[in-house]
């Protein structure tokens, strides 16, 4: 590293910006200028991009566990409701009582409070069919319908293979007059599931699809969207949509039928 | 996808399930980002999730549609007041676990896996990478924290100069600074390698 090779002092911060992407057209073209006659700007330069490449492989970012996320959205819908009397009892200051968990580690009362913790991060959990309401208005507002959008069955259903634990049946109902659009993986009741979305006179239905389990019963209607839930071959089904309720049970119809 | 119109309409007056589906459009969507910040800010994965958590119900308590123009960057300044608070609270009570406990959260993650890639270029990058990760831990906060927020999370000055709190000019200097820090630690890393990221 000998002196020749140094960048000029003056131009050191610019070199990052023009690296970013924050310097404005003339500043950039006037460093870019610099760059071709400066080898000390150059390498510097250089070496500033390749550490950048080093950073932008994507290992860097990490991803939050779906129990973390999970735990998230339990405390979330915490908030908004009132808790049944049986939990009532149990709860610690919920404003206060995530946090300091991890300051006070290994005490009797921190093993004690995050006893209380685990039954309350487990109690209030959203119902099933606020869960299945979030799920489809989410699908609606954050342009996030479809993560494979194809009216084929053939696409849709491989795509969710290695994604989930499990198969969820993909069929073309266009002939009933529900086209498929496509398919995303979404997160109900704890659990990664399939939901597949069909559509009806523009009228967006998201069919839910888990192994049928301990099947929650789900009420008709929740904030004004429709619900229609129900079990078949081994899996767990939930319709949601702002179609009308015959119609909702039309597809239900259609869909029963293709897979029988 | 086009947005239906009479669906927008519909979603006005849901309440609470509507806000929290906004939320969740709006905020909950930058849960990696807010993890990644937090788990390089502790070092630690357990308390990266606690503090991620903590961060979410302040932002989801004070949250408003306002809020909806940068949403990452806001949740990342709460993200950070949570770390501070922490940091404040007794953190040298803290145990300290070993590296490789502490690690596991890493490993968890990680991009998906490309086709054409072989298994032995898998496994350099991802050595690259547990390299590379373990040289940003060891930063001092302020150059760990500008090298987070601008080479991983790609935010702009601006964005770091709000989240930090400090002016833009301090963002610069640090993050020359934390990328020449950087650098040199990388080289020390790579002593076969004769290449300079920085100097």
């Amino acid at each position: 590293m000998n002196a020749v090779s140094r960048p000029c002092p003056e131009r050191e911060l610019l070199l990052h910006g023009l690296a970013d992407g924050e310097l404005d057209a003339a500043n950039a073209l006037a460093m870019e200028e610099h760059l071709r006659s400066c080898s000390g700007c150059a390498a510097t330069y250089s070496g500033i991009i390749r550490q950048r490449q080093l950073f932008k492989n994507g290992g860097l970012r990490l991803d939050a566990s779906l129990a973390l996320r999970g735990r998230i959205r339990a405390a979330i819908a915490a908030e908004e409701e009132p808790l049944p009397e049986s939990v009532r009892g149990q709860r610690t200051n919920p404003r206060s009582s995530w946090f300091p968990r991890a300051g006070i580690a290994f005490s009797a009362m921190a093993l004690a409070a995050s006893l209380l913790l685990f039954v309350s991060s487990q109690n209030p959990a959203p119902s099933l069919d606020e869960e299945l309401v979030a799920g489809h208005v989410r699908s609606l507002l954050a342009s996030h319908l479809t993560d494979v959008v194809s009216s084929d069955q053939h696409t849709v259903k491989p795509w969710f293979l290695g994604k989930l634990d499990f198969a969820p049946p993909v069929v073309d109902l266009s002939k009933k007059d529900f086209p498929l659009i496509g398919g995303r993986l979404d997160y109900i009741g704890g659990r990664v599931v399939a939901a597949i979305v069909y559509k009806r006179r523009g009228h967006v239905i998201n069919l839910f699809v888990w192994p049928a389990g301990k099947l929650q019963a789900v009420p008709e209607t929740a904030e004004g969207y429709h619900l229609l839930s129900w079990t078949q071959g081994g899996f767990s089904y939930a319709a949601v949509s702002d179609l009308n309720p015959e119609e909702l049970r039309d597809f239900r119809r259609a869909f029963e039928e293709s897979l029988a | 996808m086009a947005k239906k119109p009479e669906n927008a309409a519909e979603f006005e007056g849901r309440s609470p399930a509507h806000r929290k589906a906004v939320f969740e459009a709006l905020v909950l969507v930058h849960l990696n980002s807010a993890y990644t910040l937090a788990r390089y800010l502790t070092r630690r994965g357990d308390i990266a999730e606690d503090l991620v958590q903590e961060a979410f119900l302040r932002a989801y308590r004070s949250f408003d549609e306002s809020r909806s123009t940068n949403a990452r960057a806001w949740l990342l300044t709460i993200v950070r007041n949570c770390f501070f608070t922490w940091k404040a609270g007794g953190r040298e009570d803290l145990p300290q676990r070993e590296p490789s406990e502490a690690g596991t959260s890493f490993e968890r993650g990680g991009g998906e896996v490309e086709v054409d890639e072989t298994p032995e270029s898998i496994l350099i990058r991802h050595e690259e990478d547990r390299t590379t990760r373990a040289l940003i831990e060891k930063l001092p906060h302020p150059f760990r924290e500008v090298l987070v927020l601008r080479d991983i999370e790609e935010m702009s000055y601006r964005e770091i100069a709000d989240i930090t709190g400090v002016p833009m000019g301090t963002v610069m200097s640090r993050l020359a600074r934390a990328r020449k820090m950087f650098a040199a630690a990388w080289e020390g890393s790579q002593t076969k390698s004769p290449k300079e990221m920085l100097r």
